[in-house]
C-alpha cells in the first residue's frame, strides 16, 4: 500500500528526516515512537503533503503511484486521512456541512454520485456511536469551542466518515483522559476490516494498549532506528528512550 | 449545500465579471457636464411640476457651497463634475406598458442579467423594477400590488402620479443639504423607485429593483423612496451591475426609508457594480446616502449589504431611532479584492426611549483593497434605555490588504447599554490545508472559509436571494488565495 524509500525532508533548510525506510501492507498496523523531535509529526505532515516541508530526497508510492508528486486533496481522495495533532477551528462552518462536503469531493473523486441529505444523515448516524460523539457537537462550528478530547473524537468521526484506507494518526492520544483515550481506540479498532491499514505516531506506550500494533518503529534523529513488535514498544516504555539513544551511538562509534 | 458550492467552484474558476458586457441602443443624452440647464433639461424631459424642479434647483445651488468630503478612508483622484453625461436614457418612446413593447435589446439586456422581466416566467413573488441608466424600463407585478393599495412604481412615475405622497416625503429623511452627494443627487436625479405601503398591509412578494448603468461617461442617480404606513410590512431588494470600461464611473443615489408605528422595513441590497480590473483601471465610484427613519413607536428598519462591486464604496446606511421601542438593524458583508477600497458602516440615531439597534458587520479584505468599517453609534439626552449591540469582524487574505475598524460612539444618557465586539482574522495555511487533506481544494476551501464567516449576515437575505449571494462572494475572491 505505502511505500517509503529513503525519504529525505526538512523545514527552512533544516534536516530533519534523514532515510525513512518503511512499507506499509493493507490490513496492517504500524506504530511509530521517539522522543521528541525525532521527526514523528514531520513524517506524518510530509505524507499528508503539508507546504511548507521540503523533501529532498528519496520516494513514496501509495498503491504504486508517486505520492510526493500529488496534490494534499488528491491524496486525500485517494485514500489517505491524517487525524491532526491539532485540529483547527473554521468559525461559521458547522462540522456536519465540512464533513459533506469533504466526503462528496472524495466521492467524485472516485467517479461516485455525491450522497443526498438522507443517506449522508443515515452514515452519519451510524459514525457517531462509533465515537460516541453528539449531534450537537457536530451542528456547531468546525472544532470552535471544542474541549481536547472533543477535537480529536471528532478527527476519529471525520476518519469514520471518510473510510480512508490509510489513516495516519499523528499523536491523537495527547491531551487525552484515560475515557476519552479509550473511546477513541475503540473507534479506531472498530473501524479495523484487514483491508485498511494505519500509522500510529505517538510518545506513549499506552495508546498502543488498546490499538495493538502489528510493528514497532522507533525513530530517532530522522531515522528508524529500530523496528521490532509490540514487545518493543514496552521495552520503551521500561528503559526510556536513553536507551535507544545509547544503542544508536555505540553503533555510531564501532 | 453541496450543490451550491459546486457552483460556486466552477463560477470561481470561469469567471471573471461576467456582467462586464455592453448593450447598444440608441440614447437620449444631455449634454456633458453639470449647470442649471442640466437641472432644467432632465427636469423638463421628466415633464416634471414645478416644485419638484425648483427643488433641484435649490439642491443644485446649495451643492455649488459644499465641498466633497475628504474624511473617509480612501483616496482617488479629483472627479470632473463637468465631464459627466448627467442624463442618459435608452430612446423608447413611452414607458413600457406591457413586456412586448419593450425594446427587444433592452429585454436581451435583462436577459442576460438573469433577470426575467416576463412575470410568469419570474421567480414567484418578486416583483421588479428594473432601472437602465437615467430611466425606469418597466415595473412587474404593478396591477396586482395595487389591488392591495400598495403603489410600486419609478420614482418619474410617481412624480406624475402621486405628487402628495412625494412632496410629504422626498428629502425628510436625507435632505439635499445633507452632504455633498446627496446634494447632487437631489439636483440631477434622474429616476429610482418609490413603495407605498397603506396601514395595515404586509406586502405579499418582495419588491426587488434592478439598477444597470451601460452608457459611456454617465454617472447614475437615482432616488429610492419608501414609505410603510403603520403596522405594515415590505421586503425590498435591490441589485446593481454595470460594464467593464476602464474610466470611472460615479454613481450617487439616495435612498429614504419611512417607518410609521410598528410599520417594518427590510431593506437589501446585493451591489456588484462593475469593481474595476485587476490594475485597479476602471470600475464604479458608488457614493451612496441610505438612511430610514422609525418614525413611530414599535417601527423597525433592518439593512442588509452584500457590497462585493464597486472601486469605491462610501455609503452608511443608518436608523434614526426616533418613535419609542424602535429597532433599526445593519448586516454587512463588504468585499474587497485587487485594489477595491471601501469604506462602509451604518448610523444609528437613538431618539426614542427603548430603542435597540444591532449592528453586525463583516469585512473581507484581499488583494491590495482596503476595507473600512466605520459606524456611529449616538444615544440622545432622552433616549433612556437604549440599547445597541455592534460586532465588526475582519478577514483578511494575503498580507498586502487592510481592515480598519472606526467604531463612534456618543451617549448623553446614563441608561444606555452599548457593546461593540470586534475581531480580525486570517484566512490560515492551517485552515486551508486541514480542508485539503479532507479532500477539499483550496478555492471551495476560501469559499466555504468565508460563507462561514459570512453566515450571519447571508441568513438575513431573502431566500431567493442568498443562493446569489454566496456565490457572488467566492467569484469575488476569485484567485486571490494560493
Amino acid at each position: 500500500m505505502l511505500k517509503i524509500k529513503n525519504l529525505h525532508a526538512g523545514i527552512e533548510g533544516k534536516k530533519i528526516l534523514n532515510g525513512i525506510n518503511l512499507e506499509i501492507k493493507a490490513g496492517e498496523v504500524h506504530a511509530i515512537m521517539g522522543p521528541n523531535g525525532s521527526g514523528k509529526s514531520t513524517l506524518a505532515s510530509v505524507l499528508a503533503g503539508r507546504e511548507n516541508f521540503e523533501v529532498t530526497g528519496g520516494s513514496v508510492e501509495l498503491f504504486d503511484k508517486d505520492l510526493l508528486a500529488t496534490s494534499p486533496e488528491d491524496r486525500a481522495r485517494a485514500g489517505m486521512f491524517l487525524a491532526f495533532q491539532y485540529p483547527v477551528e473554521i468559525p461559521g462552518v458547522s462540522t456536519t456541512n465540512f464533513i459533506k462536503t469533504a466526503v462528496n469531493e472524495c466521492r467524485k473523486y472516485r467517479g461516485q454520485e455525491p450522497l443526498d441529505a438522507v443517506a449522508f444523515l443515515k452514515m452519519m448516524k451510524e459514525k457517531m456511536k462509533l465515537v460516541h460523539i453528539d449531534q450537537s457537537l457536530l451542528s456547531r462550528s468546525l472544532n470552535e469551542g471544542f474541549s481536547g478530547g472533543e477535537k480529536k473524537r471528532n478527527e476519529i468521526f471525520q476518519m469514520a466518515m471518510l473510510e480512508p484506507k490509510l489513516a495516519i494518526l499523528d499523536e491523537t492520544d495527547s491531551g487525552l483522559d484515560i475515557d476519552a483515550l479509550r473511546i477513541v481506540a475503540n473507534g479506531v479498532n472498530s473501524y479495523r476490516n484487514g483491508e485498511n491499514a494505519f500509522l500510529v505516531v505517538t510518545h506513549y506506550q499506552r495508546l498502543l494498549d488498546y490499538i495493538v500494533p502489528d510493528f514497532v518503529h522507533v525513530l530517532y534523529n530522522g531515522r528508524i532506528v529500530k523496528s521490532g513488535t509490540k514487545d518493543l514498544a514496552l521495552e520503551l516504555e521500561e528503559k526510556g528512550y536513553d536507551f535507544i539513544k545509547n544503542e544508536v551511538e555505540l553503533t555510531l562509534n564501532v | 449545500m453541496y450543490e451550491e458550492n459546486e457552483n460556486i467552484l466552477d463560477q470561481v474558476t470561469s469567471s471573471e465579471y461576467k456582467y462586464g458586457f455592453v448593450s447598444h441602443f440608441e440614447t437620449d443624452d444631455a449634454p456633458k457636464g453639470l449647470s442649471e440647464d442640466t437641472v432644467r433639461f432632465i427636469s423638463a424631459r421628466k415633464n416634471e411640476p414645478a416644485w419638484m424642479l425648483e427643488y433641484r434647483l435649490k439642491a443644485y445651488r446649495h451643492w455649488l457651497t459644499m465641498q466633497e468630503p475628504t474624511w473617509p478612508n480612501v483616496s482617488y483622484p479629483a472627479i470632473n463634475y463637468q465631464d459627466i453625461i448627467y442624463y442618459s436614457a435608452p430612446k423608447q418612446k413611452i414607458k413600457a406598458n406591457s413586456l412586448d413593447e419593450i425594446d427587444p435589446e433592452l429585454r436581451r439586456t435583462f436577459e442576460k442579467l438573469g433577470i426575467s422581466l416576463q412575470e410568469q416566467k419570474r421567480l414567484s413573488g418578486v416583483a421588479v423594477d428594473a432601472v437602465i441608466d437615467s430611466i425606469s424600463v418597466t415595473t412587474t407585478f404593478k396591477d396586482e400590488l395595487g389591488k392591495q393599495g400598495i403603489i410600486f412604481c419609478s420614482m418619474s412615475e410617481a412624480i406624475q402620479e402621486h405628487p402628495e405622497l412625494v412632496r410629504k416625503h422626498l428629502g425628510s429623511v436625507v435632505p439635499p443639504t445633507d452632504n455633498f452627494f446627496s446634494a447632487l443627487n437631489a439636483a440631477v436625479f434622474s429616476d429610482g423607485s418609490f413603495c407605498y405601503i397603506p396601514e395595515g398591509v404586509r406586502c405579499p412578494m418582495e419588491l426587488s429593483t434592478y439598477f444597470r448603468i451601460n452608457a459611456a461617461n454617465t454617472g447614475q442617480f437615482e432616488r429610492t423612496l419608501i414609505v410603510a404606513e403603520p403596522g405594515s410590512y415590505v421586503s425590498y431588494l435591490e441589485g446593481c451591475t454595470a460594464p467593464m470600461r476602464d474610466e470611472n464611473q460615479l454613481h450617487a443615489a439616495v435612498v429614504e426609508l419611512i417607518a410609521l408605528e410598528r410599520a417594518e422595513i427590510k431593506y437589501s441590497t446585493v451591489q456588484n457594480w462593475y469593481p474595476g480590473d485587476k490594475e485597479g483601471r476602471g470600475g464604479i465610484y458608488n457614493f451612496v446616502t441610505k438612511r430610514g427613519i422609525c418614525a413611530g413607536d414599535y417601527a423597525k428598519i433592518s439593512w442588509t449589504q452584500v457590497e462585493t462591486g464597486s472601486s469605491i464604496t462610501w455609503k452608511y446606511p443608518s436608523v434614526i431611532l426616533k418613535g419609542d421601542y424602535s429597532n433599526g438593524e445593519f448586516y454587512s458583508v463588504a468585499v474587497t479584492n485587487n485594489f477595491q477600497q471601501a469604506d462602509t458602516g451604518t448610523k444609528m440615531i437613538h431618539l426614542g426611549k427603548n430603542t435597540r439597534s444591532r449592528i453586525v458587520s463583516k469585512g473581507i479584505s484581499a488583494g491590495r483593497s482596503n476595507n473600512s468599517y466605520r459606524g456611529l453609534v449616538q444615544v440622545a439626552r432622552h433616549a433612556s434605555k437604549a440599547r445597541n449591540f455592534s460586532q465588526c469582524d475582519s478577514l483578511l487574505l494575503g498580507d498586502k490588504c487592510g481592515a480598519h475598524t472606526f467604531p463612534y460612539i456618543e451617549v448623553k444618557n446614563n441608561t444606555a447599554i452599548v457593546e461593540h465586539e470586534a475581531t480580525t482574522s486570517k484566512i490560515g495555511e492551517d485552515q486551508i490545508f486541514y480542508c485539503n487533506q479532507r479532500g477539499i481544494d483550496t478555492e471551495t476551501a476560501v469559499a466555504l472559509i468565508i460563507n462561514g464567516f459570512a453566515k450571519e449576515v447571508m441568513n438575513q437575505l431573502p431566500m431567493e436571494f442568498a443562493v446569489e449571494a454566496q456565490k457572488l462572494l467566492a467569484i469575488s475572491l476569485e484567485g486571490s488565495v494560493g
